[in-house]
């Protein structure tokens, strides 16, 4: 009988081996992806009991921070400011995701990141809990608090920009959250409490993630596009009211009186002229007006750190669209962030700056890990035609619609917009601004949603343009 | 040497080896429950000298019992029973501390370790040799058959997880499967002893291996047919597979006919294939092999395990430090789940070696037995053994389907600690029997005669 016992001997060997190979094959081969199943909650639990980096507003002001705690996680985030910067940091939750900058760079705040490998190895010989690297973004508390205090409850949106750099420099969206409700070790509490948030779209970040029609605001870009295509502020531009639209039986009004039926460029901007707009655009047609859009950054998304969306600028345009385009209705859209971009590259002499949020990342002992550069994105329109576009813009707020906006001994630029979705929707303000119009610090963009007046195009000026200014006033 | 000077080789007695093994398998099993305590609670729980005291003397006793009895014994199989035996106690241990407050499952896990060293002890001193039990074949088969069959009496048998295997009287509820599974052994062990003869006849040749005749089918079918039983209603894949396996090979071992191992591998794989296409929990236990991601809430437990696993990574988290609660039956089923997350792949493979170490030297006493019966004896009950480790250790690792048996001694559970105690009892008469001198066995030449005529098998 050796012979068969020696068999079964060799396949119980057989067995013992495929075990043993099996596990080396779980070790090689199914380990880290097993780890990195987001489902799996000892990584997660593991993850969230970490010492996770700081996230920092300019002058080192702690945005999100971590504070030893006495539970089984150890370690509590926490966001000192509550609301204030809950639209740039997003949250951290234990069963609920994460959202903006914890999200997008979960991988140095945790000190998973592959830059901070060496420091990993000397913690784990020394036995110390590793500390995650901090995130310096450019946000400067002063705007962003004045941004904040000065939309107040209004449904809306605030981002301001460094013209010459693409820093942001403050971003509010209304309503907003604490990102500290679902941040907390009280899981079922917390899981409420984004279930609330999130029906109520309190979640939303209005700034940089939703597009909404962009009004009169859209027509600094179809002033762009006709100075690019030879006109002048002084050229003179059809104003009639109404403006039978080509092809339709639809009559375009003004909302202002445009002051003649032939009238300047300037003029046409400082009040805020439709017909004369609407002319203008279709004078330079469907592509000059797309391809100006788009250098001024539409159809593209920016800020991915925050997960911004591209704005749009439609397709296959007959002249009645075109017309309604050209005034930034129909089914042009833009986000705010957008729209502050289309203010900081006319402030910065035509050169459109890459947005960016995050400036430095910095391990534990403060040697900067990634330092972001800024960059141009595109040359949006000629010196020339910028400056005289500035000059345009700081006439609609020094005698025209934006007015609102005057800030003593600054030379200030902006252009007004109201824009209605949907008749029975109360419209949007908006305001687009920069300052001071020679050396431009700050270029901002406000969006005030369900305007409470009539329809008309003062609704920018007066809801959103006071906004601006304080905005402004607390960059210069 | 001359060759008309009659040789007679006595094998050392190693029982100091035994001990010194046992010291050792002792140590590592208090130093590991002691680093539980410490890491967990910080500080040793009350109750640890008592566990100390006890388990030293249940080792000891345990020792003595065969350093008196079966002086020859093999020396190996005891330390690693005892260093099993005691690993699975701390981690039921450990895993009684997730709870607040505790649970005492360490506590009657060694209460059942004290039973189980008796039984051990029994089966040393008192039976003290295996050869009588071939006396009893068809009293032991039926008894196993009867055991294996129980669960499905109305009334007495209790369904948990799916599978019916569990009988419960009063108070108390038992796997009569681990129970079957020795008496089986010892039953098939005789039965084919008696009979391997007739079942070598060939029958039909057909690509080269020489099927059995058909007459001679009844046995393999019979046993068959109690596997699929099994499967079917007590829904139990790996009871099926371990009593079915376990006869094959026997069957394959007495006759040294592969054509038996072929038909049964057959047989087998039709009977899974069954079980596959008409039982849902089958299936579910398929494609929580295949693709545990498929349905999460399904195959939680595997997909779990394999978390666990995973995050123990090479070295483990370390005794007390991991979170073996995630995983739902981390105590019994899947208590290699628990020792890979806190002792690594490291300490799951040196616990899979130490199994290797116990089926090993069993084979070897089966290799140097001299008479049939102990012969297959020892290799049933060894490849049994192996069989479960791997159908259960395989499906905790994602290796094969997931099928419920027991860890053989570290599982909680009284039924299957008592049991393999017994099989390592049993192992350790034959292993006496095998290796000691021939001379006190010859004292009636007529009997040593009887005895040595199958030998040369």
């Amino acid at each position: 009988m050796n012979k068969p016992i020696r068999r079964v001997a060799f396949i119980a060997l057989l067995m013992f081996g495929l075990l043993l190979a099996n596990g080396t094959y779980m070790m090689i081969f199914q380990q880290q992806s097993l780890a990195a199943q987001p489902q799996n909650r000892r990584v997660r639990d593991a993850e969230f009991a970490q010492n996770r980096g700081a996230i920092l507003a300019a002058g080192k002001t702690e945005i999100a921070k971590t504070v030893p705690s006495k539970d089984r996680f150890k370690y509590q985030r926490v966001y000192p400011e509550d609301e204030l910067y809950a639209v740039i940091t997003g949250f951290y939750s234990y069963d609920r995701g994460s959202t903006g900058l914890e999200r997008t760079y979960n991988a140095p705040l945790s000190g998973t990141d592959d830059a901070l490998f060496i420091r990993q190895l000397v913690d784990m010989a020394t036995n110390k809990t590793p500390e995650g690297a901090s995130v310096q973004t450019t946000i400067v508390p002063k705007i962003q608090k004045a941004a904040a205090d000065a939309l107040g409850n209004q449904k809306g949106a605030v981002v301001a920009l460094d013209p010459k750099t693409g820093a942001v420099l403050a971003m509010v969206t209304s309503p907003t959250f604490d990102p500290n409700d679902i941040a907390g070790h009280d899981i079922e509490a917390a899981g409420k409490a984004y279930d609330r948030l999130a029906s109520n779209s309190q979640l939303s970040n209005r700034a940089a993630r939703e597009i909404y029609p962009p009004g009169s605001t859209f027509k600094l870009v179809t002033a762009a596009a006709a100075l690019a295509d030879g006109k002048t502020p002084d050229s003179m531009v059809d104003s009639p009211d109404p403006l039978k639209l080509p092809g339709t039986r639809v009559y375009l009004s003004n909302s202002t009186n445009c002051g003649g039926t032939k009238i300047t460029m300037t003029q046409a901007l400082k009040v805020s002229c439709n017909t004369a707009f609407a002319n203008l655009g279709m004078d330079v047609g469907e592509d000059k007006l797309r391809e100006q859009a788009q250098l001024f950054g539409f159809d593209r998304r920016h800020l991915d750190d925050l997960g911004g969306v591209a704005s749009q600028f439609p397709d296959k345009l007959n002249e009645a669209q075109l017309a309604l385009s050209s005034i930034g209705q129909y089914d042009v859209a833009a986000s705010p962030l957008q729209m502050a971009m289309v203010a900081a590259a006319i402030a910065n002499d035509g050169v459109l700056m890459d947005p960016y949020v995050v400036s430095t990342v910095r391990s534990q002992d403060l040697k900067p890990i990634e330092t972001h550069k800024a960059s141009e994105l595109s040359t949006a329109m000629t010196p020339k035609n910028a400056k005289e576009l500035q000059q345009m813009m700081s006439e609609v707020v020094s005698e025209g619609t934006g007015r609102n906006a005057q800030i003593p001994g600054v030379e200030v630029g902006g252009k007004t917009g109201t824009a209605q979705s949907d008749p029975k929707r109360k419209p949007f303000a908006w305001f687009t601004s920069f300052a001071p119009v020679h050396d431009p610090a700050i270029a901002v963009a406000v969006i005030v949603e369900d305007a409470n007046i009539p329809r008309s195009d003062i609704a920018g000026g007066r809801l959103a343009a006071p906004i601006a200014r304080e905005v402004m006033e607390a960059a210069l | 040497m001359r060759a008309d000077i009659p040789v007679t080789v006595v094998p050392r007695k190693r029982r100091g080896v035994e001990l010194a093994l046992i010291i050792f398998a002792l140590g590592l099993t208090l130093g590991a429950y002691a680093m539980v305590d410490i890491n967990v609670l910080g500080e040793l729980s009350p109750i640890f000298p008592y566990l100390a005291g006890i388990s030293t003397l249940l080792a000891v006793l345990a020792h003595v019992a065969v350093r008196w009895r079966l002086p020859y014994a093999d020396p190996v199989i005891l330390p690693c029973v005892i260093l099993l035996n005691g690993l699975g106690l701390v981690m039921i241990h450990r895993i009684d501390l997730i709870n607040d407050p505790p649970l005492n499952g360490a506590r009657q896990q060694l209460i059942w370790t004290a039973i189980g060293v008796l039984m051990f002890i029994l089966v040393v001193t008192w039976l003290n040799d295996h050869r009588p039990l071939q006396g009893f074949t068809y009293t032991i088969g039926l008894a196993g058959i009867a055991l294996l069959l129980l669960p499905l009496v109305p009334g007495l048998g209790t369904e948990k997880f799916g599978a019916q295997i569990w009988i419960h009287v009063g108070p108390y509820s038992f796997q009569p499967a681990e129970a079957a599974k020795v008496l089986l052994a010892i039953a098939f062990a005789s039965y084919l002893v008696e009979k391997r003869d007739v079942l070598a006849l060939a029958g039909y040749r057909i690509l080269g291996i020489d099927l059995p005749r058909a007459r001679d089918l009844g046995p393999i079918l019979v046993m068959w047919l109690i596997s699929l039983a099994i499967l079917v209603w007590q829904r139990d894949l790996g009871t099926s597979l371990l009593f079915f396996g376990l006869f094959v090979m026997m069957l394959y071992v007495s006759t040294e006919r592969a054509g038996w191992a072929v038909l049964g591998t057959l047989l087998f794989a039709a009977g899974a294939y069954f079980g596959y296409l008409n039982f849902s929990h089958v299936r579910t236990r398929v494609s929580a092999w295949l693709d545990p991601f498929s349905d999460f809430d399904a195959h939680f437990q595997v997909i779990n395990a394999q978390f666990g696993i995973a995050w123990g990574g090479l070295l483990g988290t370390g005794l007390g430090l991991g979170r073996p609660g995630l995983t739902p039956l981390a105590r019994s089923d899947f208590i290699a789940a628990a020792i890979g997350e806190e002792l690594g792949m490291t300490g799951l493979m040196a616990v899979i070696m130490i199994y290797g170490l116990i089926v090993a030297r069993g084979l070897r006493i089966a290799l140097q037995c001299r008479e049939p019966f102990g012969k297959l004896l020892a290799t049933g009950l060894s490849f049994g053994f192996a069989l479960q480790v791997f159908t259960i250790i395989g499906g905790v690792t994602r290796l094969l389907p997931l099928t419920g048996l027991t860890t053989p001694f570290m599982s909680q559970g009284g039924s299957s600690l008592v049991c393999n105690w017994i099989v390592a009892g049993l192992l350790l008469v034959i292993s006496h029997q095998v290796r000691k001198p021939a001379a006190t066995v010859a004292i009636n030449p007529d009997v040593e005669k009887t005895q040595l005529v199958k030998a040369g098998a």
